[in-house]
C-alpha cells in the first residue's frame, strides 16, 4: 500500500511539471512579459521605459530559461521559468499585482469557500442519492417518468438562473436572506444559506440523474434478482442491495472531486460576494492578473492528483475485492 | 453587395456538408439506419429533433453574411458598408431598425422610465413618452391596444396554421407513414402557431420588449442563437479529430504511443477547465489586440473571437471522448476479426479505417450529441465571468449578463431574462431529450436496462 501510494506520488510529478510547462508556455512564450506590462500601463502611450520599469518590478526580466549573466547555480536559478514556475512545488506563488502575497490570501479565502462548498456538497450528495433512490423504487411507473422528465428540465436550465431566480425570490422578494456580502464566524450562516440552497438546487438534475443510472444498472445485476427470489421486501432489496452497491461508484467518485471543494465554486461566489478562492479567481480573471490565475492553476491541479490517489485508496476501503499493487 | 464568408460561417458550412453525407451513408447501409429507425420510433426524439432542426435553420440563416453598397460617392468608386448583415437581419426586417430609447415591456406603447417632455406650447411634463414603434399605429393606446393586440393575434395563428397546412401537405414524401407522424403534425404546428404569433406582431410591437439601448429583446434573442448553435456545433468539429486520432490510437498502438496520449489527458485534466479556458481567451485578446490587422470589421474581430473560443474549448474538452475511445479501443482490438485481419496482412491504417471506427463510432455520436447541450449552457456562464464571446455579440450569456442587475431595480426589468431563459431553455432541454434517445438507442449496455 505505501509503496503503491509512494509510486503514485512520483507518478504525479511529472503530471504537475507537465502543467506547469503548459502554464509557463501560455503566460510566458505566447504572451510575453511585455504584453503584460502593456495590458496593464494601458496599451496606447507607453514607453518602452515603463514596461522594463514594471517588469523589473515583478521579475519579469530575469531570462527565461538560461541566465547567461550569472555565474554557478544562478544560471538556471536566477530565470523566470525557475522564478516564477518550479517555485510553485515549494507553493511559493510570489505576489499578486496589487503587491499582495498569493498563499497568504489562499490561506484566508480558504475558509468562506469551504463554508459553502463544503455543505452543498454534502447535502447535495445526500438529496441526489435520495432522489435516485425514489425514482428506482417507483421503476416503471408514473412517478418514475415525470421525474426523470423533472430532472432533464432541471439540468436544461442554465447555472446562472438559479442564482438569479433565487436572489431575487429569497433575498429580494421574501427579504430571507442578504443578497450578496459575508461576515466570519457563526454570522456566516446567514449569508451562506442561500447560496448552498441554490448550489444544491442547481446540482440535483444531472447528479440525481447520474446516480439513478447508477443504482439502475445495479438493480438488473442477478444479485439482485436472487434476493427478490428470496423472498425479500422491495425495500430490503433496495437499502440492503442496491444502495450498498450502488454507493461504491458514488463514493469513490465524490472523493475525487472532494479536494477541488478547496477552489470554491467561481460563478456561486462572485454572485453572493463571498469572499472565497473563487470569487478570488474570477476577480483576477477579470483584472488579467496572471499571476493569481497561474497559482490557482497550479492548485487545481495539485488537489485533482490529490484526488484520483485518495480515489483509488477509497476503492480499497470500500470494496475488498480491489487491492492496490 | 458583397457577399462576406467570416470563418465561422464557412466551417458551419462544412459541417452542415459533413452532416447531409452522413446521413447520405447512414441511408444506404442497413446497419447503421437501424438505430436510427429507433430514434425515429421515439416521439419525444421526433419533437426535439424537429426543434433543433429549426434552430439551426435559424442559425444558418444568421450565417450568410453580406455587406450591403453604399451609393456611390463622386469618384465613382463603390464602397460597402462597414456594417455585415445576414439573411436573418432581412428577414427579419424591420426589427432591427426598430430602436427606442430604452426599456420597455413587452406590448407596451409607453417607455418604462418617465422623462421630461416638451409638450408644443413649451411647458415641460414628467411623463412616460409615447414608443416610437411599439404600437405606433394606435391613435388611442388605452382603449385600442388589447383589441388590436387580439386582431393581430388571431391574424398571426391563422397564418401559422395555413403555412402549417402547406408545409404538411408538402412534407407528405418526407415523413409518408412514419410511426411518429402525429408527433411531426403536432411539433410543426406549435412552431408554426408561435412563428406566426411573433411574425404577426413583432412588426407592430415589442414582443419581448426592449433593452437597455432599446432594442427589440426580440431580434437579439434571434441572433443569440446562431452563437449558442456555432459554439455547441463547431467545437466538436475541434474536438472530433483530437479525441478520434489521439483516443484511437492509444488504444491500438499501446505502449509508448499509450503512455504519451495518456500523460497528455492527465496533465490537461488537472487543470481546473474554467482557468484553462480563462487564460486561453485572456491570451487571445491580448493577441488580437496586437494584432489589428486580423480583422476588417468589428462584425469580423467578435467572430475571430468566437472562432477562438471554439478552438479553445476544443482543445480542453476532448480528453473526455478520448478516454472513452482509448478504452473501447482496447477491447475492439482483441476481437477475432481484427486479430483475423492482423494476420493476413492487412495494414493498421486499414484495420484502424475498416474494422475498429465502425465499432466505436457510436460513442462518438453520442458524445457529440451530449456535449452539445453543455456546451450552449458553457457558453453563458463564460461569458459572465467576462471570457466568453465578444460583448458586441449577440449571446444568452450577453443577454444574462447585462439584464442580471436590472432585476434590482423597481419595478422589475425581467423581460430580457425571461427570453433568454425560455429560448436557452428550450434549445438545451430539445438537445438534451434528443441526446438521451440517441443514447439509448446506440448504447447496447442502456438498451439492457430499459
Amino acid at each position: 500500500m505505501i509503496a503503491y501510494l509512494i509510486r503514485r506520488l512520483l507518478y504525479a510529478l511529472p503530471i504537475l511539471l507537465g502543467v506547469n510547462l503548459l502554464t509557463f508556455a501560455l503566460f510566458f512564450l505566447v504572451n510575453t512579459p511585455d504584453d503584460m506590462a502593456r495590458l496593464h500601463l494601458g496599451v496606447k502611450r507607453v514607453t518602452p521605459d515603463a514596461v522594463e520599469k514594471w517588469k523589473a518590478a515583478r521579475g519579469y526580466d530575469k531570462p527565461l530559461f538560461v541566465n547567461a549573466r550569472a555565474d554557478g547555480l544562478g544560471k538556471v536559478t536566477d530565470t523566470i521559468f525557475f522564478d516564477k514556475s518550479l517555485s510553485m512545488f515549494a507553493f511559493h506563488f510570489g505576489v499578486s499585482d496589487d503587491d499582495r502575497d498569493i498563499a497568504n490570501e489562499i490561506k484566508t479565502r480558504m475558509w468562506p469557500s469551504l463554508a459553502i462548498a463544503l455543505p452543498t456538497f454534502v447535502i447535495g450528495l445526500m438529496v441526489n442519492v435520495s432522489v435516485a433512490l425514489i425514482l428506482i423504487f417507483f421503476r416503471r411507473t408514473y412517478v418514475e417518468w415525470s421525474g426523470v422528465v423533472a430532472l432533464v428540465a432541471l439540468m436544461s436550465v442554465s447555472g446562472l438562473f438559479y442564482i438569479i431566480g433565487g436572489q431575487f425570490l429569497f433575498a429580494k422578494v421574501w427579504q430571507l436572506a442578504p443578497i450578496s456580502g459575508y461576515q466570519s464566524g457563526l454570522n456566516a450562516a446567514r449569508f451562506v444559506w442561500l447560496p448552498i440552497l441554490v448550489g444544491i438546487v442547481g446540482g440535483v438534475g444531472s447528479g440525481a440523474r447520474w446516480y439513478r443510472t447508477l443504482f439502475l444498472e445495479e438493480a438488473n445485476k442477478d444479485y439482485v434478482r436472487t434476493a427478490r427470489a428470496k423472498g425479500l421486501s422491495e425495500t430490503a432489496v433496495l437499502f440492503r442491495h442496491i444502495l450498498k452497491n450502488g454507493m461504491v461508484p458514488i463514493l469513490t467518485g465524490a472523493v475525487a472531486v472532494f479536494p477541488l471543494l478547496f477552489m470554491g465554486s467561481l460563478i456561486l461566489e462572485s454572485f453572493f460576494g463571498i469572499p472565497g478562492l473563487g470569487s478570488y479567481t474570477i476577480n483576477a480573471i477579470n483584472s488579467q492578473d496572471f499571476a493569481i490565475v497561474r497559482a490557482m492553476v497550479f492548485l487545481g491541479a495539485v488537489l485533482y492528483i490529490v484526488g484520483l490517489i485518495l480515489t483509488d485508496v477509497s476503492y480499497t476501503l470500500v470494496d475488498p475485492r480491489v487491492r492496490l499493487s | 453587395m458583397r457577399p462576406v464568408l467570416l470563418w465561422t460561417d464557412g466551417l458551419i458550412f462544412l459541417l452542415v456538408a459533413g452532416l447531409i453525407a452522413f446521413v447520405v451513408l447512414v441511408r444506404r447501409h442497413e446497419h447503421l439506419r437501424a438505430p436510427w429507425r429507433k430514434v425515429a420510433a421515439n416521439p419525444v426524439a421526433v419533437a426535439a429533433a424537429i426543434v433543433l432542426l429549426f434552430f439551426t435553420a435559424i442559425a444558418i440563416l444568421d450565417s450568410v453574411h453580406f455587406r450591403l453598397a453604399l451609393p456611390a460617392g463622386p469618384s465613382g468608386a463603390v464602397h460597402y458598408s462597414p456594417e455585415v448583415k445576414s439573411v436573418l437581419d432581412v428577414l427579419s426586417g424591420p426589427l432591427a431598425e426598430q430602436q427606442e430609447k430604452s426599456y420597455s415591456a413587452p406590448f407596451a406603447t409607453h417607455l418604462f422610465s418617465r422623462e421630461t417632455v416638451t409638450l408644443p406650447d413649451g411647458r415641460q411634463l414628467r411623463t412616460y413618452p409615447r414608443l416610437r414603434y411599439g404600437g405606433a399605429s394606435l391613435h388611442d393606446p388605452e382603449r385600442g391596444r388589447s383589441g388590436d393586440i387580439l386582431m393581430r393575434t388571431a391574424e398571426g395563428l391563422a397564418g401559422g396554421a395555413l403555412v402549417w397546412l402547406m408545409l404538411w401537405l408538402g412534407l407528405k414524401p418526407v415523413y409518408g407513414k412514419a410511426a411518429s407522424r402525429r408527433t411531426i403534425a403536432n411539433t410543426l404546428l406549435a412552431l408554426c402557431l408561435i412563428s406566426g404569433f411573433l411574425v404577426a406582431l413583432a412588426t407592430h410591437y415589442h414582443v419581448f420588449g426592449t433593452d437597455k439601448v432599446g432594442q427589440d429583446v426580440l431580434y437579439i434573442t434571434l441572433k443569440s442563437i446562431r452563437t449558442g448553435v456555432l459554439i455547441g456545433a463547431l467545437t466538436t468539429l475541434v474536438t472530433l479529430p483530437l479525441s478520434i486520432g489521439l483516443g484511437v490510437s492509444a488504444g491500438y498502438f499501446g505502449g509508448r504511443v499509450d503512455d504519451a496520449v495518456q500523460y497528455l489527458y492527465t496533465t490537461l485534466n488537472a487543470i481546473p477547465g474554467v482557468l484553462l479556458i480563462a487564460a486561453a481567451v485572456l491570451i487571445m485578446q491580448t493577441q488580437l489586440e496586437s494584432h489589428p490587422g486580423w480583422f476588417e470589421t468589428g462584425t469580423e474581430r467578435a467572430d475571430l473571437r468566437l472562432l477562438f473560443l471554439c478552438l479553445i474549448l476544443g482543445m480542453t474538452s476532448w480528453t473526455g471522448l478520448a478516454r472513452l475511445l482509448r478504452g473501447e479501443t482496447l477491447k475492439v482490438r482483441e476481437l477475432d476479426y481484427v486479430m483475423a485481419a492482423r494476420a493476413f496482412g492487412v495494414s493498421d491504417v486499414r484495420i484502424l479505417l475498416r474494422h475498429i471506427l465502425p465499432n466505436i463510432q457510436h460513442i462518438v455520436l453520442i458524445s457529440v450529441v451530449m456535449d452539445f447541450s453543455g456546451l450552449v449552457l458553457a457558453e453563458a456562464v463564460l461569458s459572465y465571468i467576462g471570457v466568453g464571446v465578444d460583448p458586441t455579440m449577440s449571446s444568452f450569456g450577453n443577454m444574462i449578463n447585462g439584464a442580471r442587475l436590472e432585476l434590482a431595480r423597481e419595478p422589475v426589468v425581467w423581460w430580457q431574462l425571461a427570453a433568454a431563459f425560455v429560448f436557452m431553455f428550450v434549445l438545451v432541454l430539445s438537445a438534451n431529450l434528443f441526446a438521451d434517445s440517441v443514447q439509448d438507442a446506440m448504447d447496447p449496455r442502456s438498451r439492457r436496462n430499459a
